[in-house]
């Protein structure tokens, strides 16, 4: 261990010149080195070094959480809304154990998260220590990439290359675990960085090969009924991906569907846009991914929700894969072109060879594929009867919708149908603006997720569309709006059960509702003023834009009690094991199209 | 069955940073996503770099091979992957360690299958030898299924070692 005498500690160092200092505090010189303006945490006996650092620094900020879980989700919000790197802080132990499903969320969702873990001192790992965890071994699974740092004098580069690895090619969590003797050894800090031999290790390729650029392009030229099928990885490629996208959409004139994670690359208001694919996704969408005979995927892993049965996913297509990450290729579903590399990179080269060719889209064939869309589009399958006093969900939401249109919102949600029917009524005109939980599905998600974009974006609205189970797996992080004055609107989209589950138990398990029910719900208004916030509640459509508005108009966070319709399923639904072309679009198809014995055993 | 159902068997090597957790971590991506190992086997070969190799032997779909290797692709502190079934001729390698205990005619004709397949005694008491063969797998295989027809055997293998013939480097560091 470099150790280094106090006097060579305290002495003013010059530009440029390698300055000792305690580990503490090399790791806080780092994150600033890495641009770190906000970290979410909790302190506890293995990290208090690093709160004794914090304490003497006035550039990071911390944001005190109320749980550990509500930390990496709160880092995924505010990285997700900025596109910059989500810091997280937690003790060892219980702190990094609950942090597992907030990391597991941002692998799942791909998102730049650096989780700092406590950890007893070097000499008592592996001894049962009071709060020891195997951390490294627990998060190994549910990590892009994690670091026991058992070297003080590595400190610095193990950081600056997490942070490198975290937000380069496919982003996700990186951990790092901190024993307390390396937070309080002295070790030296180069002041100009080492980021020249940390990022020399992990190098992803982004920038597209040439050949396949050129392939794309002739295979495009031949499209008749094309369809372009975005994902998150646009929204991660960062805002000019999208800028691109929109290009591509003017240039080809085809029709675009987003995942779920990809709602806001392409305005929903642009009418190329056909809505969301994928289990909840629209008709028109999902029949279009089915009947297409070129499929071009940008940013986009064949997810199951999106896919449905594979043996029946878009059959006569041919398939381009536009991903970052080769392992996302050929994974689910054999794709005839891959094309590896940053979707940004992939989209200016696709859109330079395509006017380098003279690309033009089939005039006639492009018609006829619309007028077919267009068809589908007729169903209308967003349609829903909102004939009585009795507020539906979708309506809600739509309303919650036109009522912002005209701020600057980002939105969250927790998991289930209100989280569907957010995606499905709620129209995102810009990337960044739409934090949900998508791949691992975590209830709880939205609140902290909403918390940590509010830090990002202190003067715009920020709205949790949540449920009311859902909410209360993380509603302690009401105590952590209040004591920052982040006025979050949390718009409870109450019907009094587990929506999801009730209606997977109504269309699978012949209504039996076992265990569904929240019972004991809390009065959320008088929930809302017990932490000095404001509680409104809508029974009644005749409400509804009212308890909107007030909850718009009033300063600081709000909790809207929104009653909606208790039995209203999620609609249109791809069963679990069926393809696209076998949507049941509402409550008359459900007894038509009983769902098979081998969808019931998926999820 | 078509052959992308076909169950391949594969050699595929990997060179890595040799440091804490990088075999938890290409084993953990295994059973973590239900890939088959059939052997595995590491050890430093650049001891200045601080690299090591590790030689894997699976199975599986022509689809879940291409997975296997992109997968092992993306950890970070792996620098590079091969896959020695797929590049052309490899020469694979394995060695065992094969303690047999008996007497009498078994050991004589023991000794001699022994010498048949060119293994090397190593140790030996009056009721037992112990053998070292190398080879590919079917080999080692062959040797232990006739010892074990002799007596009471214990073996220690090492696993599938690999490395693909002619003038071609397919490992090397970032």
């Amino acid at each position: 261990m470099a150790n280094t005498t106090p006097a060579a500690r305290t002495s003013a160092p010059k530009a440029g010149q390698d300055m000792s200092m305690a580990g503490a505090e090399i790791l806080l010189k780092t994150l600033e080195d890495e641009g770190v303006e906000v970290i979410f945490g909790y302190p506890g006996g293995a990290v208090l070094p690093i709160y004794d650092a914090l304490f003497k620094n006035n550039k990071i900020r911390h944001i005190l959480v109320r749980h550990e879980q509500a930390a990496v989700h709160a880092a995924e919000g505010y990285a997700r809304s900025t596109g910059k790197v989500g810091v997280v802080l937690v003790t060892s132990g219980p702190g990094a154990t609950n942090a597992v499903t907030g990391l597991t969320d941002a692998l799942m969702d791909s998102v730049p998260v650096v989780c700092l873990t406590g950890q007893v001192p070097t000499h008592l790992i592996g001894n049962d220590a009071f709060q020891e965890a195997d951390t490294t071994g627990i998060t190994r699974a549910c990590t892009k990439h994690n670091y026991l740092v058992k070297d003080g004098a590595k400190l610095q580069h193990v950081v600056t290359e997490a942070f490198h690895v975290a937000r380069s090619g496919r982003p996700g969590p990186v951990l790092i675990d901190l024993p307390k003797d390396i937070l309080m050894g002295d070790f030296v800090y180069v002041p100009d960085g080492v980021t020249a031999q940390a990022t020399a290790r992990y190098q992803p390729q982004t920038t597209p090969a040439s050949d396949q650029i050129k392939a794309a392009v002739s295979m495009m030229k031949r499209a008749e009924r094309p369809v372009i099928y975005g994902g998150g990885g646009l929204i991660n490629s960062g805002s000019k991906a999208s800028a691109l996208l929109q290009q591509l959409v003017d240039i080809t004139g085809w029709p675009t569907t987003l995942t779920l994670m990809g709602l806001g690359a392409l305005p929903a208001s642009d009418k190329h846009f056909l809505g969301m694919l994928g289990m909840h996704g629209t008709y028109e969408a999902n029949l279009a991914m089915h009947d297409c005979d070129l499929m071009l995927n940008l940013g986009a892993r064949f997810d199951d929700r999106v896919t449905g049965r594979i043996s029946g996913f878009s059959p006569r297509s041919t398939k381009i894969h536009v991903d970052i990450d080769p392992s996302s290729v050929n994974k689910n579903v054999h794709v005839d072109l891959p094309i590896i590399g940053d979707v940004t990179a992939v989209l200016e080269a696709l859109i330079a060879e395509m006017k380098a060719q003279g690309f033009k889209p089939h005039k006639a064939s492009l018609d006829n594929w619309w007028a077919k869309i267009q068809g589908w589009q007729k169903k209308d399958c967003l349609a829903f009867d909102q004939s009585d006093a009795v507020i539906k969900p979708q309506y809600a939401i739509k309303r919650l919708c036109e009522l912002t249109a005209q701020k600057d919102v980002y939105v969250t949600t927790e998991v289930g149908q209100h989280q569907m029917w957010a995606a499905q009524y709620f129209d995102f005109e810009k990337p960044n603006r739409w934090m949900t939980s998508g791949g691992l599905g975590t209830m709880g998600y939205g609140l902290p997720a909403a918390l940590g974009v509010q830090v990002a974006n202190p003067d715009s609205l920020v709205i949790d569309i949540s449920g009311e189970a859902s909410f209360m797996m993380n509603m302690q992080e009401l105590s952590t709006l209040a004591q920052y004055s982040l006025p979050v609107k949390v718009f409870i989209i109450n019907n009094e059960w587990m929506g999801m589950v009730r209606q997977w138990q109504e269309l699978i398990h012949g209504g039996r509702y076992s265990e569904s029910y929240s019972a004991s719900l809390p009065d959320f208004v008088k929930l809302a003023d017990t932490f000095g916030m404001t509680g409104l509640v809508a029974h009644s459509t005749g409400d509804l834009d009212d308890v909107i508005i007030q909850m718009l108009e009033t300063p600081g966070p709000v909790i809207a009690d929104i009653r909606v319709a208790k039995e209203e399923n999620c609609f249109p639904m791809i069963p679990s094991g069926a393809a696209h072309n076998e949507m049941l679009l509402g409550p008359a198809d459900q007894a038509e199209k009983p769902i098979s014995e081998e969808g019931m055993v998926l999820v | 069955m078509s052959t992308d159902d076909m169950i391949e068997r594969h050699i595929i090597s990997v060179l890595v940073d040799n440091e804490p957790g990088v075999l938890a971590r290409v084993i953990g991506l295994f059973s973590g996503r239900g890939y088959n190992i059939e052997s595995l086997t590491v050890a430093e070969v650049e001891w200045s770099k601080g690299l090591s190799r590790i030689s894997i032997v699976t199975s599986g779909t022509p689809m879940v091979i291409e997975q296997i290797k992109a997968q092992l692709a993306r950890l970070v502190p792996i620098h590079s992957v091969c896959d020695l079934t797929e590049v052309g001729a490899a020469i694979e390698r394995e060695l065992a360690l094969v303690k047999i205990i008996n007497d009498g005619e078994n050991r004589i004709e023991a000794l001699r299958i022994a010498d048949t397949f060119r293994a090397r005694t190593l140790d030996s008491t009056l009721d037992s030898f112990v053998f070292e063969i190398t080879g590919n797998s079917s080999k080692v295989a062959a040797f232990v299924d006739l010892m074990q027809s002799l007596g009471d055997v214990e073996i220690a293998r090492t696993g599938v070692s690999a490395i693909s013939r002619g003038n071609r480097i397919d490992l090397t560091a970032k």
